[in-house]
């Protein structure tokens, strides 16, 4: 495996875990889970603990009827959920989150390309393409911003991030995030609140590009 | 996706008899398709289930359909249960929380891949019983906690705090598990070998 040194807070883990993060949060903390072992298994340590809270809660009588009618639909046909693979170098959650599909690469300009797999009100997830030595248009974070490297990796104040590896940034974190010489980085970027890029696009035509 | 195991009957080692009937049963349900195994599953956790989901706001009608669910899952996925990684509670934990997300936010919760076994991969007693007695120690440690102490745990894993309001919890006794991150961690450098990167 490929040294990740950068991974999910322990509380970021555990809010995970009890299904209390935010979507596009939880699309990076899954990819980042399948592709880095330690934080699987600190995830498996949460619920295991998730789980001695349910052995230790209090049980309620279930009505007398509920066994029967489960055990009468063991047989019943169902469809199973689909399952997402991993594709290149995107994880499972990723294509989940694209549906399946191949990246649609919308030029930023700079040779900078953004994808945006889903973006409301609460947060958005888009694959950002970033060609080598070149910097990531400056942009300041309303929230809390999750970068997950996919391919290549990206330096900035804070150190140097390669695939797998997690940076999370708030909104007191100025920095200039540039791609690596050599490679194109590939990255996951995931938010709870609108984005703003400061140096591309006017504020005021944000609703309209969506960015 | 399946794991698929030599099926080495799990009573023939010594350290078998040490497990809990809840490991048996699962493991029943999830070789043989067990239903006696399955109705004996749900009657230790079909009540505790309902318990847990009216704790997060559920109403007892709601609680009993999730409950139902919950236990259709396991039925179905049991393939996927894999007793060197999780004790029952823990994975069924996992799959009621799942449901009540899938249907508060009426959206798949994003879940990480699911960890593909090397075909033939027999079972390791001694690892099944040390994620057993791991749990022990987790069901003490939370015993033995202080009132206010055990409710910021099950706040925090019934989903009711923030990832903001769990790491201001700095009296949280997350310590306890680090002893069961280290033994994931051994079984994984097993399994992981060959896991693409």
């Amino acid at each position: 495996m490929s040294a990740i040194t950068h991974h999910i807070p322990d509380a970021m883990l555990a809010a995970y875990a009890a299904g209390n993060l935010p979507h596009a949060f939880a699309v990076a903390v899954a990819s980042h889970v399948s592709l880095c072992a330690e934080c699987r298994v600190a995830l498996e340590a949460h619920q295991a603990v998730g789980g001695a809270v349910l052995e230790d809660t209090g049980a309620v009588a279930v009505s007398s009827s509920l066994k029967d009618n489960i055990l009468a639909q063991l047989d019943a046909p169902f469809t199973p959920e689909p399952v997402y693979e991993r594709n290149g170098i995107f994880p499972g959650p990723v294509m989940e989150a694209m549906n399946g599909r191949a990246p649609r690469w919308k030029k930023l300009g700079m040779g900078v390309r953004q994808d945006i797999l889903s973006a409301d009100a609460n947060g958005s997830v888009r694959l950002l393409y970033i060609p080598p030595r070149q910097a990531v248009p400056d942009h300041s974070h309303n929230g809390l911003e999750l970068t997950l490297v996919l391919q290549g990796s990206f330096s900035d104040e804070t150190g140097r991030f390669g695939v797998g590896d997690l940076e999370i940034a708030d909104e007191n974190l100025e920095h200039t995030p540039v791609a690596d010489p050599g490679e194109a980085c590939i990255c996951l970027a995931a938010t709870d609140a609108r984005l703003r890029f400061r140096a591309l696009v006017p504020r005021l035509l944000q609703p309209l590009f969506r960015i | 996706m399946a794991r698929r195991y030599e099926r080495t009957p799990v009573s023939q080692t010594e350290t078998e008899t040490e497990l809990s009937e809840q490991t048996h049963w699962m493991i029943a349900v999830r070789d043989n398709r067990d239903r006696n195994a399955f109705a004996a599953l749900f009657d230790h956790f079909a009540p505790r289930l309902k318990g847990f989901i009216i704790r997060s706001g559920a109403s007892a009608h709601q609680a009993e359909e999730i409950v139902q669910d919950v236990m259709l899952t396991i039925w179905r996925k049991a393939a996927m249960f894999d007793p060197h990684r999780a004790q029952v509670s823990a994975w069924i934990y996992q799959i009621a929380r799942n449901r009540q997300i899938d249907i508060a936010r009426k959206e798949n919760r994003p879940m990480p891949e699911e960890l593909k076994e090397e075909p033939g991969m027999e079972p390791d007693a001694s690892q099944i019983l040390a994620i057993e007695q791991e749990a022990g120690q987790l069901k003490q440690a939370l015993a033995t906690l202080k009132p206010e102490q055990r409710e910021i745990v099950e706040k925090a894993y019934l989903g009711e705090l923030t990832h903001q309001e769990i790491s201001a919890q700095t009296g949280l006794p997350l310590g306890t598990i680090k002893s069961r991150i280290r033994l994931g961690l051994e079984r994984l450098r097993h399994e992981l070998k060959d896991l693409k990167q």
